[in-house]
């Protein structure tokens, strides 16, 4: 049983990653339809942002905060202007195959300017194991899940608790109605586009020491994200961070219990299982689009 | 207006095909490589574009049919048979699966049936990697023999590139046929408005399912080109990336536009060649080039041109609208 132990604590640990990922994927879609199918590249790239602020000889400290910064900017902001303002308008598909390009272009940019090999990337949790229930758990899986876990905390409390998150609702859900009771829907918008930057510099913060910091890493995280997405529910964030958690932990089993080759498997027949008989996610309601 | 443009595209038509005939002539391996290489994607993506861009249904799964298709090619042919057969057995093999895949269009739409394809996209790269008693596994089929035709070898580059072209050319006019036909009304009646499409009778469950098993089987037939093409088939060409590149070039090149694929296969295929002049540069600024065309004009290239014909049909309706005003008022 001490397995199962391991492999569930784990399992949460990248779970909760694909939840930060998967609650800012949902954040632009449900306010812009924007389908990102760069967010993995998203999540890739502030690790390299912060391995160069470091490499000019910033600490570590002020590169995270640099990192963090820069990818809002980049992530957020210029994303927005560039790319999603002067497509919205035309529709899901284009847009979504712009990001398809984005993501060629910011692995390519990495692969350049940066490097094509695995650089190690520093941990902000000390490594080491300590005891719980007698079982031997890694402080990193630890502080993976407490900061993982204050952020979305801190999300939700943004968005139910105060008055700008009940704006951003609004702007998400409808954004004519929320326009004529004074909603700065546009300013709300662009939020969530910051909030996603962030989170996905955090999400780059976290995996990145796990899984090194590499080019084309983005694209099985990306993926996870989107599955996770999905599967809680298009138009949740509970339902993102709940897909988040349950696709972690189910790749994790899948890996122990059915085979490794077909780990990746798992995910995908659970994912068809849930779109056929359950299309909103496990925790969505149908056509409706909630932040 | 239309009285000379018809000639004028059919010679046009001519040219091009006449240069795709004779141009490549003098070109070397990797440049005749190359050709073929954007003939087959043509190939598959006219396929994605009767299923997106017609009948509109999101496929993310088209590199995955192309997979089917490349190894049902390469197991066949590896074991003595010809290359035709192949072709008909990839072909109705892409075309059953692509059957079934379409069931779940039946249920959901838009983006939800976007994932369901992408799963299976992903499922169909593992059952290629892991089946290694069936596919090779990691190490893939090599010695994939290139057929010969009506006594011909097409082992050397030129010959089989004329393989490629003349399965395009099939291909093309198969697809000219099937759009104009009362199927391809159908399947735009289907995209348009399903609804109204149903009411008019037609069965909406049926086209469906067709419109994914058809382009499908040309994903197939595609594959099943490839796989003779390079040689030596492994599981990666026919990842999840495959597919989004087939998607790019149809939006890319302008989806429900019959030449869409041309153009996008072209951009997809030759642009980064084109560019390698600069070297580690050239995908990020082919990024870059997809990127801007799209802000420029979400319906692709032939969206560009198509809206530059409407204005010039509007243009010239309403100056024969103030002619024919002026004549009515000098009448009168």
């Amino acid at each position: 049983m001490s397995n199962l132990f391991d492999l569930l604590v784990a399992g949460l640990a990248t779970g909760a990653i694909y939840a930060l990922v998967a609650v800012g994927f949902t954040l632009l879609w449900q306010t812009s339809q924007t389908i990102n199918f760069a967010q993995g590249e998203f999540v890739m790239l502030p690790a390299f942002l912060m391995l160069a602020a470091m490499h000019v000889g910033a600490p570590f400290w002020l590169a995270i905060i640099l990192g963090i910064l820069l990818s809002m900017i980049l992530l957020g902001l210029a994303f927005k202007m560039l790319l999603v303002d002067p497509m919205m308008r035309h529709g899901v598909l284009p847009l979504a195959i712009a990001t398809m390009a984005l993501a060629i272009g910011i692995k390519e940019a990495v692969k350049q300017f940066f490097s094509a090999e695995a650089s190690p990337f520093p941990s902000i949790v000390p490594t080491g194991d300590i005891s719980v229930l007698g079982h031997a758990v890694s402080l990193q899986s630890i502080g993976v899940l407490v900061v993982a876990i204050l952020a979305v905390f801190g999300l939700t409390t943004l968005l139910n608790r105060t008055s700008l998150g009940h704006q951003m609702q609004a702007a998400a859900q409808n954004p004519t109605v929320a326009r004529i009771i004074g909603v700065p829907v546009e300013r709300m918008i662009l939020l969530t586009f910051l909030i996603n930057a962030f989170l996905v510099a955090l999400a780059s913060l976290l995996i990145t020491p796990i899984y090194l910091a590499k080019f084309s890493s983005g694209e099985v995280l990306g993926q996870a994200a989107f599955i996770a997405a999905i599967v809680g529910g298009f138009n949740q964030v509970r339902g993102a961070i709940a897909g988040g958690l349950l696709i972690g932990v189910l790749d994790n089993l899948a890996a122990a219990y059915v085979s490794t080759q077909y780990r990746a498997a798992v995910p995908m027949i659970f994912l068809i299982a849930v779109i056929l008989f359950r299309p909103q996610g496990l925790l969505g309601r149908a056509e409706e689009r909630t932040v | 207006m239309s009285g000379f443009a018809k000639p004028l595209k059919i010679a046009l038509g001519l040219i091009v095909i006449a240069g795709l005939i004779v141009i490549p002539m003098n070109f070397n391996r990797y440049g005749l490589f190359i050709l073929s290489q954007w003939a087959v994607m043509t190939i598959a993506a006219m396929g994605l574009n009767l299923t997106l861009g017609y009948a509109g249904q999101v496929s993310l799964a088209q590199g995955a049919f192309v997979g089917i298709g490349a190894y049902a090619a390469a197991i066949m042919t590896t074991h003595g048979w010809p290359l035709a057969a192949a072709i008909v057995v990839a072909m109705a093999l892409a075309f059953a699966v692509g059957w079934v895949l379409g069931y779940p269009a039946l249920r959901v739409q838009h983006h939800y049936l976007a994932f369901v394809t992408l799963a299976f996209s992903t499922l169909a790269f593992l059952v290629f990697r892991n089946e290694s008693w069936l596919t090779g596994g990691i190490y893939g089929i090599s010695n994939i023999p290139r057929p010969h035709i009506f006594g011909i070898a097409t082992n050397k580059p030129l010959p089989f590139y004329y393989v490629c072209l003349a399965s395009l050319a099939i291909v093309s006019l198969a697809v000219w046929w099937l759009i104009r036909s009362p199927w391809g009304r159908a399947f735009m009646a289907l995209r348009e408005n399903p609804l109204r499409a149903q009411s008019l009778g037609i069965d909406t469950r049926r086209y469906t399912l067709m419109a994914f098993a058809i382009g499908s089987a040309l994903g197939g037939v595609a594959g099943a080109l490839y796989a003779p093409l390079t040689q030596y088939i492994d599981p990666v060409p026919f990842n999840l990336s495959l597919s989004l590149d087939l998607l790019m070039m149809v939006i890319v090149g302008g989806a429900g536009f019959y030449f869409g694929p041309f153009l996008g296969a072209m951009i997809a295929v030759l642009l980064p060649e084109w560019l390698r002049f600069t070297e580690g540069y050239y995908l990020m600024l082919y990024a870059i080039a997809v990127m801007g065309l799209l802000i420029w004009s979400p319906t692709g290239i032939l969206g560009i041109l198509d809206r530059y014909m409407a204005a010039r049909r509007t243009k010239a309706a309403s100056a024969l609208r103030a002619v024919a005003k002026s004549r009515l008022e000098t009448a009168q």
